[in-house]
């Protein structure tokens, strides 16, 4: 896929945000990151950081940022959980930066999974 | 945890899974008594006696409650390495309180690490909760309120675009230059400018 400008992820969100269904304020979905003890120690904070300044430099303000507990799999840390709309939440593992770079700009904005990074599909909870 | 201001994002996080809405962390360094104290208060739903006695004691931990205690006592472990000590009061009413002491200058004394980064991530991804931040050094003093901040937004919302602009304002350039000014000595060089 080659590298999308900044202009062809605001078009890209324009048209998504029309089609998707609103589920949370005027939020058109969530980008999650887990801040559990071992996705802090395998470097979770840098992909808070990777993402909160994406969101300035990109002026994203229709994805609502959260973070959450552990998500039980302490061996795919640092990890991320992506909810578009009423699509199955995305989950995604052991992340560095420029993967994260690469799943907010292809999925969260561009609207396809980074197939081969996410770990799957649908919500599985742990402790 | 590499650094101390991971470790403050972690036991934060318990704060915030035990429900919390008002958190204080307080970072005070003193150099006079070479006593470096970090604080992190919470009203979330507490622990009773018991259960405080047992997420510190590593030895009781069994394989199928691995995980419990780990992020306390890895703390406790930190403090320890640098000749001092963790303590927990907490009520099972709500409430509780961390302490971990440490001897400022000790040399396995963990850096403090990015606290401006740790701030963020904690007040960006729990924009209901009031946050309280205090950090004091020798006299000198840095603090933030996460519910004053929000009264300052047009739209009071720290999670809002403006928000986050107004929180890297605070935590990645005021609480930096904070840090970077105000070791003892380091002001007087600034002042002599
Ligand atoms: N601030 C707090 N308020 C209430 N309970 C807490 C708090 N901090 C820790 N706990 C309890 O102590 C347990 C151990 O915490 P911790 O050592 O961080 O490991 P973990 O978070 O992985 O369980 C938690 O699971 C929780 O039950
Ligand atoms: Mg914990």
């Amino acid at each position: 896929m080659p590298k999308l400008t900044l202009d062809d992820l605001k078009k890209m969100r324009e048209s998504s945000r029309k089609n998707l269904s609103l589920r949370e304020g005027n939020f058109r979905g969530k980008l999650i990151v887990h801040l559990g003890t071992c996705g802090i120690a395998a470097g979770a904070r840098g992909i808070v950081d990777t993402f909160l300044e994406q969101f300035d430099e990109m002026e994203v303000s229709d994805i609502m940022f959260a973070t959450t507990g552990c998500a039980g799999l302490c061996s795919e840390e640092p990890m991320i959980t992506v909810e578009l709309g009423d699509s199955a939440p995305v989950k995604y593992g052991k992340l560095t930066p420029e993967k994260a770079i690469k799943i907010l700009e292809e999925h969260v904005l561009g609207g396809s999974i980074v197939k081969n990074l996410a770990l799957g599909v649908g919500s599985e909870r742990a402790g | 945890m590499q650094d101390l201001s991971l470790h403050i994002l972690d036991v934060v996080e318990n704060s915030i899974t035990a429900g919390a809405r008002n958190i204080e962390i307080i970072v005070s360094e003193d150099a006079g008594k070479d006593l470096l104290t970090i604080e992190i208060s919470d009203d979330g739903k507490g622990m009773d006696e018991e259960f405080v006695q047992k997420v510190l004691d590593p030895f009781i931990t069994t394989r199928t409650e691995r995980r419990v205690g780990l992020g306390l006592s890895l703390f406790a472990e930190s403090a320890r390495m640098s000749n001092g000590h963790l303590r927990i009061r907490s009520n099972k009413l709500g409430g509780t309180k961390i302490t971990a002491l440490f001897q400022h200058s000790h040399i396995d004394r963990r850096p403090m690490g990015d606290l401006g980064s740790t701030l963020m991530t904690l007040i960006a991804g729990n924009p209901q909760i009031d946050f309280v931040y205090r950090h004091t050094r020798d006299g000198r003093r840095f603090e933030l309120d996460s519910k004053e901040l929000k009264e300052r937004l047009p739209n009071k919302s720290l999670a809002s675009t403006e928000g986050l602009k107004l929180l890297r304002k605070e935590l990645k350039t005021n609480l930096l230059e904070f840090l970077h000014t105000a070791w003892p000595g380091a002001h007087k060089l600034r002042d002599q400018k």
